[in-house]
């Protein structure tokens, strides 16, 4: 990315609405159309410029200095308008001030600090699919599974209590159609909007989280210096907004893949070590977050293109993720595959910083399921779940096979 | 740091991040400067001209010489320009030989590795900064500085060194900041008046102290009333776990629990190497930032040249992140 040249292109342009509901419900045609329309397009629309290839994407996402997140990861500029809640530290945050809680994240979810959730996490999976499967073997995997998993595991793991804890899948459908449009989804959210903000905001508390999680780490650090007080409680803000709906989703495309892959799935029973592996492969090839914006600190120059100070970008992780310029046979969930280097968690400083804990819950899961399941298939048509930025399902029926 | 290594004290934590190019471990010197007696600076970009990994201030790198010597220098360049790395260098007579090399033999257009960055020495949230620079510990203080300003944070930079034509960096400071910076040369004005500017404590204040090892004890003891919080400082000891030469020969390295072995060659990661020899690892940023490539070591030591391990972790000798980390002996054997 340099400062835009003399001579710029016009890019070209396109009506396409990605957040209307038939796009949601079904990115790739518009993903394929974008991305062959050309490295940059004007979505007159929003009046804002699209990215869908993987190489443009993944230059914007390493650009801090050009592309900036302060004024909004999502389609409102909040140097004109005022975000719906105060702004995340991380997630909305430019250095210098981004460095402090992303530095103190960072070390509380690298993978050398989770080790000790290994063992915890991989007893309580054992126990949800000796569980479910000991109930019936046709149920729908959505919240049997890929919703009970992470609501059992993280918010323990976050140190929150026991009380409430169904309020955190609202909040964070909530939030993250907060980043697209004020179309019909943000106002279905807006009834209960206080309310679940009160809520999460009560439990970012020193008082309302144990001892011995994510968040009174993050607590200690503050008390070290390292942070604010006033910074803590929205640092845990930011884990229990982006830590569960994320990984629900992860996890039931992950699902929805082996029921549709049955090859697939009899390879991660035999390799039952490529479940890391092939948790990143779904979420190459689902994208659960889809999209993000960011906005040009100068007139920038992408491909030929001249973007102009001030003005928003928006990123299609799912199309980069499945751009055939960078993936073979892009389409195809594929464990042979090598994944490494999908945008699905982003990448540069904002890359997911919970993205280890994702696949310590992936693993977890998918190793117990593959000791019992022998095969597994939909015995109904899953429907979507229509979020303005997360690739979602609203149910995910299936029948299992126990293993022998 | 300068011809030696650092110790940091106080927090550790950093965000260095990744950018598209996959070999960012050998850079190309730009440019080499005199800036001070006794002091260069180098300017140090990727042969691609690519982007280099992300660094907070406070950051070091460890740069390893075409001799495989391998010395820490703190970053003291401007993390907005993403294609350029820049250090200081002070001759060190007593030292170990890497301040020789970078002064007497290193030249423009010449390869050096990189490993990092890293950050042991962290700028936390404030509302005021004090800066206390020692010589050549002006480096890490530079970015501080200049980071200071950005947030509007009120700060003063105390800065002695044995004489002003000495103390690099000492004239742009002073026209860019004026009268918050404070240059006190020892042949002039004496040592620095350490109790004045340390009296308190101050709950709205944190010290940053880096220099040599008589001013940092001076600046502890002065402080020593501020809690275990408000003063923080870098070290400059020698460390013998940093004091190994970079290998220039080949390693092997055993997958143990797919039964293979590989021969890692200089200038071919782990990770490169590993995956030739048919295993998958998966892996993101592929600059030792993201952390998604951690291998366990079941035998032999690693040479870490990631971001992410604390001291601590690194010693434990239990894990490597193999898209830069390589072995100090002849053989590695990973849980792969």
């Amino acid at each position: 990315m340099t400062e835009a040249p003399v001579h710029a292109l016009t890019p070209p342009v396109s009506d396409a609405d990605p957040f209307a509901h038939q796009n949601l419900l079904n990115p790739e045609p518009l993903h394929q159309a974008l991305r062959e329309a050309g490295p940059v397009v004007h979505l007159s629309r929003y009046d804002v410029h699209a990215l869908a290839r993987y190489e443009q994407v993944h230059a914007a996402l390493v650009d801090w200095q050009h592309f900036e997140s302060g004024s909004g990861v999502g389609l409102a500029n909040f140097r004109h308008e005022e975000p719906w809640r105060a702004p995340s530290l991380l997630l909305e945050a430019d250095p210098p001030r981004h460095d402090a809680p992303r530095g103190v994240l960072r070390e509380i979810l690298a993978p050398p600090a989770l080790r000790r959730l290994r063992d915890t996490w991989s007893a309580a999976a054992e126990e949800l699919v000796d569980q479910v499967l000991g109930d019936a073997t046709e149920f729908d995997a959505l919240p049997a599974l890929a919703e009970a998993f992470p609501l059992r595991a993280f918010p323990d793991a976050v140190g929150l209590g026991p009380e409430g804890r169904e309020n955190l899948l609202p909040y964070g459908n909530m939030a993250f159609n907060a980043f697209g449009p004020r179309n019909d989804l943000v106002a279905a959210d807006a009834h209960r909007a206080a309310a679940l903000g009160a809520w999460v905001n009560t439990q970012c508390e020193r008082a309302a989280l144990t001892e011995d999680g994510f968040g009174a780490a993050i607590w200690a650090a503050a008390d070290r210096g390292e942070l604010t007080h006033e910074q803590a409680p929205l640092v845990v803000r930011s884990l229990l907004t982006a830590g569960v709906d994320t990984t629900v989703h992860g996890l039931s495309a992950c699902l929805y893949a082996f029921a549709t892959h049955p090859e697939e799935w009899q390879r991660l029973c035999e390799r039952p070590e490529l479940a890391r592996t092939a948790f990143d492969e779904a979420v190459r090839w689902q994208s659960p977050v889809q999209t993000f914006f960011r906005t040009a600190t100068a007139d920038v120059d992408v491909a030929g293109t001249t973007i102009p100070e001030g003005t928003k970008i928006l990123m299609f992780l799912g199309a980069a993720n499945r751009d055939p310029d960078r993936w073979h046979d892009a389409d195809r969930f594929d464990l042979t595959r090598d994944p490494s280097g999908h945008v699905g968690f982003g990448m540069g400083i904002h890359q997911c910083v919970g993205q280890h804990v994702a696949r310590l819950e992936a693993e977890a899961l998918l190793t117990s399921l593959a000791r019992r399941v022998e095969s597994f298939e939909l015995t109904d048509t899953p429907r979507r779940h229509t979020n303005n930025t997360l690739r979602a399902w609203e149910s995910l029926p299936i029948r299992v096979h126990p293993a022998a | 740091m300068v011809g030696t290594s650092v110790v940091a004290e106080g927090a550790t934590s950093t965000d260095p991040r990744r950018t598209g190019s996959s070999s960012a471990v050998t850079l190309t010197v730009a440019a080499k400067e005199t800036v001070a007696e006794g002091v260069v600076s180098l300017t140090l970009t990727h042969p691609n001209g690519g982007r280099l990994p992300d660094w907070t201030p406070g950051s070091h790198i460890d740069l390893i010489l075409p001799d495989g010597t391998t010395r820490q220098y703190s970053l003291c360049g401007d993390r907005w320009d993403a294609h350029t790395y820049r250090v200081a260098v002070l001759r060190e007579p007593a030292g170990r030989g890497g301040s020789a090399y970078v002064h007497d033999r290193l030249r423009p257009g010449d390869r050096v590795g990189v490993g990092g960055p890293r950050n042991n020495f962290p700028l936390v949230p404030s509302e005021k900064y004090l800066f206390i620079a020692g010589g050549i510990g002006i480096t890490p203080l530079l970015p501080m500085v200049r980071q200071a300003e950005l947030l509007a944070t009120e700060w003063q930079l105390l800065y002695g060194g044995r004489t002003r034509a000495s103390m690099a960096f000492r004239e742009e400071l002073a026209a860019a900041y004026g009268e918050r910076v404070h240059i006190v040369p020892q042949d002039e004005c004496g040592l620095l008046d350490l109790n004045a500017w340390l009296e308190g404590p101050n709950a709205d204040t944190k010290v940053y102290c880096c220099g040599p090892a008589p001013l940092l004890a001076a600046v502890e003891q002065a402080a020593a009333s501020w809690g275990p919080y408000g003063l923080r400082t870098e070290r400059f000891t020698a460390r013998t776990d940093q004091a190994e030469p970079l290998r220039a020969t080949p390693f092997e390295v055993e997958l143990r629990r797919s039964g293979r072995a590989v021969t890692v060659s200089p200038g071919v990661s782990v990770l490169e190497a590993v995956r030739g020899a048919g295993v998958d690892v998966l892996s993101s940023c592929e600059q030792g930032t993201c952390g998604t490539c951690l291998t366990p070591v079941v035998e032999g030591r690693p040479d870490h040249r990631d971001s992410i391990l604390t001291d601590h972790q690194r010693a434990a000798n239990d894990c490597m992140f193999v898209c830069v980390s390589r072995a100090c002996g002849d053989r590695l054997v990973l849980d792969l």
